[in-house]
């Protein structure tokens, strides 16, 4: 018999089924992987297995660990099971961890509620599991609160509260999804350390991690879990066509086709761009630190890094949002200035914004026919009110919308509906230059490759300029032209697409790409390429930002700020681009 | 910690001369004397009582001259009780007024924080309803009404309790004032707790906790209540002056002497030193207790206190 | 939330209707019938008070004072609280933070005794209620609002109409306004019971409306006099104005719910 047996479980709120007849089961110290898009129900059944499902979700079916039944469990009988059977670690761990507690009491509760250890004992066994994941300083660690630690340290935290216990099974609910890649990698890396004996369930939405991680895996479509086996076999031979459109929807970072480099004017050339914020008590924090960028006519310019890297404090800069502290951004010749409401209308015209969260860029309290006719008002206050509506429906067919959703108010729309619907409001005033910042990374795979498909379209009918924002390389390999790597508010790279990727010169570019998770289990996936993680901008490293990271760092490094050079087609800001290889 | 505690200090200062000032400025702005109503008065004695009180002085000399009475505790002579200064009223009415406000804020939160807590527990079961329904009745009945049906009801017609304060020995005296006193705030308090322990409870951190294998005993005492109570802490400010109010009313029908009852006396009779002196003092206590709770506010949130 | 809105409009119909039908009704004294108990048949429901004046007529005039009183008050608090909240929270930074330390300043006064004060300094001053009242209430509306209008102004819909070249007053109008309008609603709600209490309070000292004039809190203090012999003279204005807060805080509470649920989806 398995660890872990379900049979024909069913979750339903309200009558509506969003897990639905579904049965698998888990051995001693395998590893499995859970994959399907948003709201399939992944977390609604990890929820279930530990019994932590709310009040008003009507379960049927059996969930039966090591031959106690979880539904209709007794609280005790529950708490018996939770933590000391199976542990679990959650995706957001700002959220997930209490945040007015220090850190080594939370996880102490557990030992002592479960009898495991009392007193100065309980402690010792808290700071060695920090030691175990490491935490730098254990002792210290232990007084911490949670929001004094970075996104990778709490979900360190979250590892050894799901651990203390020594649990036979670790569910793991889109452990790195909040995190950037390379810590994503070290904390992927930690996991499979630390869990030795211990079985798995992975869930995610990136098959890459699948394939790299994952013994066997399960693929929910919309509640149902459609496909099992294998992980390398449903690679090779998808048993249903959800896995197989779920695979073709992953972009590979290590293949596929580039964009060839478009050889188009300078549109929109920013230099020496400086943005700085202030961060109340605490000093200036530096966000963009003297970057030199133009995008030419018709090409996509993608801009990656890790969070907290620039990208967003660029463009938005360039756009007038935030004050520039020095520096120019030409525009078709002429210079912008000022925040954007004091800038000339024609020239407001012609740049456009999306952003990431496509709901909150629309106003709640607004029809799709009010935003999208929006601008038109604006710009072309002659127009009669019928008139604007046929723009409005002309520009909706483009983005793939109907009539229908003319009257709908953003909340009714859905996550892709509602980014047509952004971009469709930034195209009807027919712009030069189209900014998206992150503007794909909310989105499911197969609707992510339909907003993509859709701005390749675009392009290729109007010439339209674009500079797309990702942290997500895979992606960014898929869609631009060229690409520009930042970190810590310097860009640190540019090259073409194909050169980049395959031929990258700065050793944190290196280290991005191999960071990235491939979705093909038989590629193996590489060691945690980087070590640390991004530090505080509001005391930058001195000399090279990334030398603190860097395994070729030298003295040289510590005190002098690279400047940009060419080096075999790519403008590599590094003191030691010329002499170091990094094709291995 | 105490950078956070000395720094709400010193922003407490300009609230207090702000208080004093507008506080003086009214009463002296007002139009007509202290002495106005009183038979006329032969010029010379209304000159020398005048003389007695500063009253002929310019505004700047009397507030300066306030002032530093202010500074050694002399809040000056009463203007009707004229044997007594405003500083020995206050110190008579003061000790019976705090008893009656601490012992009712004591009720409420205890009352007041356990019926909220069940009621979250119990979200839209009847213990819920029932709570919130009268919490929602406590909320919307003025002191002033609740003073005189409880009198009505348990002194006048059933006889249970007292109705007065004067000749009664014994705790008993003290039920109905207090519990008239308490019943808003109580109502207020379990309102707050019930919404903010919900809150706290849909919390994704709770959720970790079960998943922990926690109790719900447990997962309230470790997990829940501190943050579930920093709402509550903050309305203590409102609530202190809520009661402070309030037993003004309640001195009122019970006939009780405390500082209350000189209040609205010294406002009926324009005994101007007086209310200028019991607005200076309350105002001292409320802001100091504002300030209490500030840091202890800072203490309990971490994310105050490390800013 | 819907029977609490039927009450109140049945109130507000009756303040304003009553007193106007029979005018004199609640100044005529009668000394043949000094507190008598509410009949029907005598044609006085809820009985008369000490001067033989009918309570219902003077029952209804409290109603229209105590309405009227709370609905200026509130009128005057949301006018000075949306626009100081707004301006600091569309203005933010340095300016936000300087209107929002003097906010916090106020906040810590007892103001009560200040508006007692006044009332004891400046004689009984109808208009004076109203400006005190509102005063005391536009604190928590300021926040609110501006608290509201801080996090919209941070929104991606408000940086997106910017770069349509979308003008201030109508980002200001037609993006931010909207948003803010559900919030004030419930709160506008809340505070009119607030400054009912306050009202009555100071009526109920004696520092209110003047006899013959009247008002619920008033009604109540008389009727504390002569609770003894004559308890409908207390029972009856206490249960109605218990009644009105009652209606006003459900009404507040249902429209709080209701935003919070469209917020939330
Ligand atoms: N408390 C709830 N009430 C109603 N529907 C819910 C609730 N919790 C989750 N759901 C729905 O269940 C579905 C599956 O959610 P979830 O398991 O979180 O998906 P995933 O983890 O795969 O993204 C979604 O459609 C979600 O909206
Ligand atoms: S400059 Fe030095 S530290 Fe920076 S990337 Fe190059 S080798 Fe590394
Ligand atoms: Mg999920």
């Amino acid at each position: 018999m398995s660890f872990l047996e379900v049979n024909g479980l069913t979750i339903a709120y309200g009558g509506k089924r969003v897990v639905d007849d579904v049965s698998f089961a888990i051995d001693y110290s395998e590893s499995v992987g859970l994959v399907g898009e948003s709201g399939s129900g992944k977390s609604q059944t990890a929820l279930a297995l530990l019994g932590l499902l709310p009040e008003q979700a009507e379960v049927h079916g059996d969930i039966v660990v090591d031959g106690v039944s979880v539904i209709g469990a007794s609280a005790k009988q529950l708490s018996r099971i939770r933590a000391r059977r199976i542990g679990i670690v959650f995706q957001d761990s700002m959220q997930a961890l209490n945040p007015y507690l220090k850190i080594g009491k939370q996880i102490r509760q557990i030992l002592l509620w479960h009898d495991l250890a009392t007193g100065d004992d309980a402690d010792a066994r808290v700071i060695r599991m920090f030691e175990r994941v490491g935490l730098p300083d254990p002792e210290r660690q232990f007084q911490v609160y949670p929001h004094e630690l970075s996104g990778g340290m709490r979900q360190r935290v979250m590892l050894a509260a799901a651990l203390i216990a020594e649990p036979d099974l670790l569910i793991a609910d889109e452990p790195t999804t909040a995190l950037d890649v390379t810590v994503q990698a070290q904390i992927l890396e930690l996991l499979e350390e630390l869990r030795d004996n211990t079985a798995l369930l992975l869930i995610t939405h990136d098959l890459g991690i699948v394939a790299g991680h994952c013994e066997r895996m399960l693929v929910f479509e919309s509640g149902r879990l459609v496909d099992a086996g294998a992980t390398t076999s449903l690679f090779a031979s998808p048993g249903h066509a959800h896995t197989r459109a779920l695979l073709d929807a992953a972009p590979r970072i290590d293949s596929g086709n580039a964009p060839a480099p478009v050889n188009g004017r300078t549109i929109l050339c920013a230099e020496a761009v400086e943005v700085t914020y202030r961060d109340g008590e605490r000093g200036q924090l530096h966000a963009v630190n003297g970057v030199n960028l133009l995008l030419r006519e018709g090409e996509t310019l993608a801009v990656v890094g890790e969070s907290g890297s620039g990208k967003s404090s660029l463009v938005r800069a360039v756009l007038g949002l935030v004050p520039m502290i020095s520096g120019r951004v030409v525009y078709a010749g002429a210079s912008l200035e000022g925040p954007v409401q004091t800038r000339p209308v024609a020239q407001r015209r012609d740049l456009q914004l999306i952003f990431q969260d496509p709901v909150g860029a629309l106003n709640p309290q607004m029809r799709v026919q009010e935003i999208v006719g929006e601008p038109l008002l604006v710009h072309e206050p002659g127009l009669t009110s019928s008139a604007r509506l046929d723009r409005v429906r002309a520009i909706l067919v483009k983005v793939g919308l109907e009539d229908s959703h003319l009257r709908r108010y953003p909340h009714q729309l859905s996550g892709g509906q509602a980014q047509r619907i952004a971009i469709a409001r930034a195209l009807i005033l027919e712009p030069k230059v189209l900014i998206c910042d992150e503007a794909v990374a909310a989105l499911d795979g197969s609707v992510r490759e339909q907003v993509l498909a859709l701005l390749r379209q675009v392009q290729r009918e109007s010439g339209l300029s674009i500079i797309f924002i990702s942290h997500d390389l895979a992606v960014v390999r898929s869609i631009s032209h060229r690409v520009a790597v930042m970190y810590m508010g310097c860009l640190v790279e540019v090259a073409d697409n194909e050169q980049l990727f395959s031929q990258p010169r700065h050793p944190y570019t290196k280290a991005l790409i191999d960071a990235v998770p491939v979705p093909d289990p038989i590629v193996a996936p590489k060691k945690a390429a980087l070590r640390g993680e991004v530090g505080s901008l509001l005391h930058p490293p001195s000399g090279c930002v990334f030398h603190p990271r860097c395994d070729y760092a030298k003295d040289i490094c510590k005190k002098e700020q690279p400047e940009a050079m060419n080096v075999g087609g790519s403008r590599v800001a590094c003191h030691r681009a010329k002499e170091i290889d990094l094709t291995t | 910690m105490l950078r956070y505690a000395l720094l709400r200090l010193l922003g407490a200062i300009p609230t207090l001369l702000l208080v004093i000032v507008l506080a003086f400025l009214m009463v002296h702005a007002a139009p007509g004397g202290p002495f106005d109503d009183e038979r006329v008065l032969p010029t010379d004695v209304a000159a020398n009582i005048q003389a007695a009180y500063h009253l002929d002085e310019s505004l700047p000399q009397q507030f300066f001259r306030y002032m530093s009475g202010l500074l050694r505790g002399d809040l000056g002579p009463s203007y009707r009780y004229r044997d007594y200064s405003v500083s020995e009223l206050i110190g008579r009415g003061f000790p019976i007024s705090l008893q009656l406000g601490a012992l009712a804020m004591a009720l409420a939160l205890i009352v007041g924080v356990s019926a909220g807590t069940l009621a979250a527990l119990r979200q839209n079961k009847l213990p819920d309803r029932i709570v919130m329904f009268f919490a929602m009745t406590g909320i919307s009945i003025p002191v002033f009404v609740i003073a005189p049906v409880l009198v009505l009801l348990f002194a006048v017609k059933l006889h249970w309790l007292p109705a007065g304060w004067s000749g009664v020995t014994g705790p008993a005296k003290f039920i109905l004032p207090v519990i008239t006193l308490a019943l808003p705030q109580i109502a207020y308090i379990a309102r707050l707790t019930r919404a903010s322990m919900i809150d706290i409870l849909g919390r994704d951190f709770i959720r970790t906790a079960r998943a922990q294998g926690l109790g719900t005993a447990t997962i309230i005492r470790v997990h829940a209540l501190k943050p579930a109570m920093l709402p509550v802490l903050s309305y203590m400010g409102p609530a202190i002056a809520a009661i402070v109010t309030g037993s003004v009313v309640v001195e009122e029908v019970f006939g009780i002497p405390g500082l209350g009852q000189f209040f609205v006396r010294g406002a009926g009779n324009r005994d101007y030193t007086l209310v200028l002196g019991i607005v200076i003092f309350y105002a001292t206590l409320i802001v100091s207790l504002n300030l209490v709770v500030d840091v202890l506010y800072g203490a309990l949130d971490p994310r105050v206190r490390r800013r | 939330m819907k029977v609490s809105a039927g009450i109140l409009l049945f109130f507000l119909v009756f303040a304003i209707v009553g007193p106007w039908l029979s005018p004199p009704e609640y100044l005529r004294t009668n000394f043949d019938l000094l507190l008598q108990a509410p009949t029907f048949s005598g044609g006085h429901f809820f009985g008369t008070d000490e001067l033989g004046r009918d309570l219902f007529a003077r029952t209804m005039l409290g109603i229209r004072t105590t309405l009227l009183v709370a609905m200026v008050a509130s009128l005057v608090s949301l006018v000075i609280g949306v626009s100081y909240g707004a301006v600091a929270g569309y203005c933010g930074g340095r300016i936000d933070a300087i209107m929002m330390r003097f906010v916090d300043t106020l906040y810590a006064l007892p103001f009560i005794f200040f508006v007692i004060l006044l009332m004891v300094a400046f004689e009984r001053n109808f208009l004076l209620i109203f400006v005190a009242i509102g005063a005391i209430n536009w604190l928590d509306m300021a926040r609110i609002v501006r608290g509201q209008t801080l996090s919209l102004r941070e929104r991606e819909f408000v940086d997106a109409a910017r770069l349509m070249g979308v003008s201030t007053p109508r980002i200001i109008f037609r993006h931010i306004a909207p948003n803010v309008l559900g919030i004030v609603v419930v709160y506008v709600t809340l505070t009119i019971p607030q400054a009912i209490l306050v009202e009555s309070f100071l009526s109920y000292l004696g520092l209110g409306v003047q006899e013959p004039h009247t008002s619920l809190g008033a009604l109540v203090d008389a009727g504390v006099n002569q609770m003894e012999g004559a308890s409908w003279m207390l029972l009856i204005p206490a249960t109605v104005l218990a009644l009105i807060l009652m209606c006003f805080n459900f009404l507040g509470d249902g429209l709080r719910d209701f935003f919070d649920a469209r917020r939330a989806t």
